[in-house]
């Protein structure tokens, strides 16, 4: 593991090339069950956002005090004080959306990215590259939130953010914005990310080969 | 999250138990005060978005209202009331700017097509007719059942509708009084609310005094509006 990586490498790997829903395929409960509309996904994604940065802080100024038989425990007490955190102000700040994303955001605690993040990077890396790590994976996962969020809600109500794009004549995909619409546009979201990284290894290949007969 | 997995993986002595427990009673701890603190932070906040929300649903449903107050239903007598009982069955009773009375707001609720549906409805006793409806909660489809507050012909059905028979949601057209258009697409939904509505009147409608007896509005500062500035108890 190189010491010396530059932080704005870590995130991009999450915000991109490592992005937590469309290439490590984490975190899809809250995922599927909430961006059904962009506004949806976007308070989702950051409530998720504020959670994993907060606790991947804490997780890394701790790492050497917390033994590691219970390193798993004690990152889902910090998590879920993090997610309390969020719940309560987001219930006293934003009564309308925290009634729409009800039981999701309590079950922030239980999202495999954030937990994950805490293992694999956190409780294993210097505070400043544990912050840029969350910030990657944070600004990932709310990309794929208010993505998939935006397409669903394009397609499902014929508006984005609330705002009426196609007019009165517009018939909206009601399946685009039911569950099986969830499913569809993160397929097709996933058959973009995959063949993206197919063309890039084929011309990445392509020019080597190019390189060798030269 | 598999390549940097490799180091920091035994640890070269046992921390005791007695470390292991501490380490956890110390997360546990710190972690409830935290929530402690938040939860006190928030606690006015969230009070008042509810009574406002409360608030708003009832001026929605019943017209011309400026004023309500909380009545409950004790020793089978209306009485006003402002305290937060255990179990309680509110209704809430909506007065013009004279204070004069309007209708009654009733909360009922019951089965819809997903999970169950809370609806606050507009009671005019005067000429026993329903005047207003409004879904408190409910977790249809998104689409679909979810017209039955989104839709504002559906809900408009609700703004001047007989009682008596019961409300039936028809496919045809409504053509008598006590009939509501039902959302195509959306039966279920639909003939849930009118059952739910109906189900508050054969409850409440007996149990209301008649009309022209109905409780006065008392002109105090309610605790849910007061504006006096509450210690919030900030961390």
């Amino acid at each position: 593991m190189a010491k010396e990586q530059h932080a704005y490498e870590e995130f991009m790997k999450g915000l991109w090339r490592e992005n937590p829903v469309f290439v490590q395929v984490l975190g899809l409960c809250p995922l599927l069950a909430v961006t059904n509309s962009a506004i949806n996904g976007l308070a989702m994604g950051l409530a998720s956002f504020f959670v994993l940065l907060g606790s991947s802080i804490l997780v890394s100024l701790l790492k050497n005090y917390i033994p590691k038989q219970v390193r798993i425990s004690c990152f889902i007490i910090i998590i879920a004080t993090f997610v309390t955190v969020v719940d309560y102000s987001l219930a006293a700040a934003m009564p309308v959306i925290h009634k729409e994303l009800g039981a999701f955001i309590p079950l922030i605690v239980c999202n495999c990215l954030i937990l994950g993040r805490m293992e694999a990077f956190a409780s294993r890396n210097t505070l400043r590259m544990s912050i840029a790590d969350a910030f990657g994976m944070g600004a990932g996962f709310l990309f794929a939130l208010v993505a998939l969020g935006g397409a669903r809600e394009i397609l499902g109500v014929g508006e984005f953010f609330g705002l009426s794009l196609f007019g009165p004549n517009f018939e909206p995909w009601v399946i685009m914005i039911l569950p099986p619409g969830g499913f569809i546009t993160l397929g097709v979201m996933l058959l973009y990310f995959n063949w993206v990284e197919e063309r890039k290894n084929q011309i990445d290949k392509q020019l080597a080969a190019e390189d060798g007969v030269n | 999250m598999s390549e940097e997995k490799v180091e920091q993986d035994a640890g070269p002595e046992e921390p005791s138990p007695l470390r292991l427990i501490g380490t956890l009673a110390i997360a546990g701890l710190a972690s409830g005060i935290i929530i402690i603190a938040i939860y006190l932070a928030t606690f006015e906040t969230i009070k008042e978005n509810k009574a406002r929300e409360l608030r708003e649903s009832v001026f929605r449903v019943l017209p011309n209202v400026t004023k309500m107050q909380k009545l409950l239903l004790k020793e089978g007598k209306l009485v006003v009331s402002y305290e937060e009982e255990k179990g309680e069955e509110p209704i809430y009773a909506g007065y013009d700017d004279s204070g004069k009375f309007l209708g009654y707001a009733i909360p009922s609720d019951g089965p819809g097509f997903a999970d169950t549906i809370s609806v606050l409805y507009g009671y005019r006793p005067a000429d026993r007719k329903v005047i207003g409806m409004w879904i408190l909660a409910s977790r249809e489809t998104p689409g679909l059942g979810d017209k039955i507050y989104k839709d504002a012909a559906f809900v408009a059905n609700f703004d001047d509708l007989a009682i008596e028979p019961p409300i039936v949601a028809t496919k045809k057209g409504k053509t008598k009084p006590n009939e509501i258009d039902a959302i195509t697409g959306a039966t279920i939904s639909s003939v849930a609310v009118a059952r739910i509505i109906n189900k508050g009147n054969d409850y409440w409608v007996s149990k209301l005094p008649e009309p022209g007896a109905e409780p006065a509005y008392v002109e105090v500062a309610t605790p849910a509006a007061s504006s006096e500035p509450v210690d919030t108890q900030a961390p």
